[in-house]
């Protein structure tokens, strides 16, 4: 018996451009150790595209918010997040 | 109680205060001698076991107690706060009058998995210039396997409130605390960090401390090299520019920064620069000069 589970990865890129070079990244497992895992020292990936290649589906990208006014040099969280899942055939039966 | 002017040998040069301000950090590997590193942890533990105990009796000051009176003598952790270098270091960046903020003894056990996310400590800071540290004391080594602490540099000036920055796993950049025995390594009260799983066979110990600045932190360091460091607003990375000076050390890029944010950090580092040698003209690559001379047309008649 074998059932689906997600696999989340967040990237956060150079650019708001989806193949901008990867800055930070986040992995997140709903096979626990059953299904591929990723790299934890290094980048995954390039950039965003290279994500696509490898079987992720953008889930969501970052929106472009102008700065409120007087906030224009203000710095806070990392801009451009694209978050990833793929679905993963686990197998229960075990 | 009077408060002795530290040598000004111990103080900070003019380059260490500008990486302070473009990094958020300074490490000062092997700073504290040995006989105090081995010393101090049993007053750590003391301090991690009567902190909380109603009956305990070795406590930490009251917040805002100034720093020469705490930890008073006989107190090997006294002493490490009393260490010329220490106080230099101190002085050079939060003044002559630091008061105590809170500390906290970071013991991880053997083989402990716990990974704390990433966060700036206490809560987002609403003001622009003014900075208090947090000094980091490692008094025994820490070796590459052993978790020690993760902080990233140039994290120091983005508004954020405490864990809200907890889902960044993994930054270019970061670093893991290896180090000698007797390191300190002090940080901006913004930078981020996480305390790391221990999976060594040994207790692992880290004292922390947050110290206040009670006044303008206004030219504080030895500033006998500020002058040959100081660049004026012309230096511009894309017109004439000094090989050595402030300007070069804060063009420094941090890998996790994304591209355009890298400017926006350059015109923080300017920002707090004025604000610590009261230059109001200083700047780098043109961006707030550039403002300004916008500010002056508008309001020109």
């Amino acid at each position: 018996m074998s059932e689906h589970r997600q696999q989340v990865l967040y990237l956060w890129l150079g650019t708001s451009a989806l193949d901008g070079t990867v800055h930070g990244w986040a992995f997140h497992d709903g096979t626990q150790g059953a299904g591929p895992g990723l790299p934890a020292t290094e980048p995954p990936y390039a950039n965003g595209v290279a994500a696509l290649h490898d079987g992720w589906r953008l889930l969501q990208s970052s929106q472009l918010i102008p700065p409120y006014p007087g906030m224009e040099h203000t710095t806070s969280f990392l801009q451009h997040e694209f978050v990833f899942e793929r679905l993963v055939e686990i197998d229960t039966a075990r | 109680m009077t408060h002795a002017s530290p040598d000004r040998a111990n103080l900070l040069s003019t380059e260490e205060m500008a990486r302070f301000v473009a990094r958020g950090f300074l490490r000062f590997d092997n700073l504290i001698p040995q006989e105090l590193n081995e010393g101090v942890l049993e007053e750590l533990d003391s301090l991690t076991r009567d902190r909380w105990n109603p009956i305990g009796t070795f406590k930490p000051p009251p917040s805002g107690t100034p720093l020469d009176e705490c930890y008073p003598a006989p107190s090997v952790l006294g002493e490490v706060l009393r260490h010329p270098r220490v106080r230099g270091i101190v002085h050079s960046l939060v003044g002559p009058r630091a008061i105590f903020d809170h500390d906290f003894v970071h013991l991880r056990e053997p083989n402990d998995p716990w990974e704390q996310h990433l966060h700036a400590d206490a809560i987002i800071d609403p003001t622009e210039l003014a900075f208090d540290v947090q000094l980091f004391y490692f008094p025994h080594a820490v070796g590459p396997n052993e978790g020690g602490t993760r902080f990233v540099p140039g994290t120091h000036f983005r508004r954020v409130n405490e864990l809200e920055v907890g889902r960044y796993q993994h930054l270019l950049g970061e670093q893991h605390v290896t180090c000698p025995a007797g390191t300190l390594i002090v940080f901006h009260q913004g930078l981020w960090h996480a305390g790391q799983p221990n999976p060594s066979d040994k207790q692992r110990w880290m004292y922390k401390i947050r110290l206040n600045a009670t006044e303008k932190q206004l030219r504080l360091w030895n500033t006998d090299d500020l002058a040959e460091m100081q660049n004026g607003p012309e230096d511009h990375i894309f017109a004439t520019f000094a090989q050595r000076s402030v300007a070069q050390i804060f063009r420094q890029t941090e890998k996790w920064c994304d591209n355009a944010d890298y400017r926006l950090e350059q015109v923080q580092r300017a920002r707090l620069w004025r604000y610590l040698t009261g230059d109001e003209a200083f700047d780098v690559d043109y961006y707030l000069t550039r403002v300004q001379h916008h500010r002056d047309i508008e309001r020109s008649e």
